[in-house]
């Protein structure tokens, strides 16, 4: 259950080809779920021109790697890749990739929320926007309705 | 005995550094304790997070010679 943290931008869906063909077993799994988080170029009818995203590099590893733990505590899953980014971000640019393996679509649709929503409140990442106003602190995140609780 | 303090995104902007490397002779102690040695100009905000060696903590827990601690704001990733 590989955690990577990346300072370019990437492919979510080349990442997710190449660690399909080398690392998940064929006939294993009966549903592949995943997440892609992108930049919008546009928050709260402002024009975003770029984003930094500040970490703390060992902290984040551990916490992701906790809640892709906690999430094959809970659900059956075969395995989950998780790629977040942070430095300089440009609109269009992948954030975050999620991904979880599983016999039945229903865990792995129910795993592959847990870990983005937990990722999204657990691990420390900060995310600072700029606009033509200048540069600011994201202060909140937007939530998601009806996850299971850590 | 040494300690790590790191410090991060606004608070970092705020304070004006990122990390201090400090002797305290007060260690073990609260990590409330280490952030009034060390920001004593600095009230501890409410919502400003704690972390022990990269674990969460709170900030009644106590650190150690040779702990990482670190302040930083709510956390927005994803």
């Amino acid at each position: 259950m590989p955690v990577l943290l990346l300072e370019s931008d990437f492919s979510p869906y080349q990442r997710l080809e190449d660690y399909q063909a080398q690392c998940v077993r064929p006939g294993e799994n009966g549903a592949a779920v995943s997440f892609v988080g992108t930049l919008r170029d546009m928050h709260d009818d402002q024009a975003i021109e770029a984003m930094t995203i500040e970490c703390y590099p060992d902290m984040a590893l551990k916490e992701i790697a906790t809640v892709c733990e906690q999430a094959a505590d809970q659900w059956p899953i075969n395995d989950s890749l998780v790629i977040h980014r942070y430095g300089n971000v440009d609109p269009g640019d992948t954030l975050v990739l999620v991904a979880v393996w599983s016999a039945h679509r229903q865990q792995a649709f129910d795993a592959c929320r847990y870990i983005i929503h937990y990722l999204k409140h657990k691990a420390p990442f900060w995310k600072q926007e700029k606009t033509s106003q200048g540069q600011h602190w994201v202060t909140t995140n937007t939530e998601d309705q009806g996850v299971v609780s850590c | 005995m040494s300690l790590t303090v790191k410090y991060f995104a606004s608070l970092r902007e705020q304070l004006g550094e990122a990390e201090q490397v400090v002797e305290l002779a007060s260690l073990p102690c609260k990590a409330v304790d280490v952030w009034q040695q060390l920001q004593p100009q600095h009230a501890l905000a409410e919502n400003i997070l704690v972390a022990i060696n990269q674990s969460y903590a709170n900030r009644e827990d106590m650190v150690e010679d040779g702990d990482e601690l670190a302040f930083f704001p709510p956390v927005t990733g994803g």
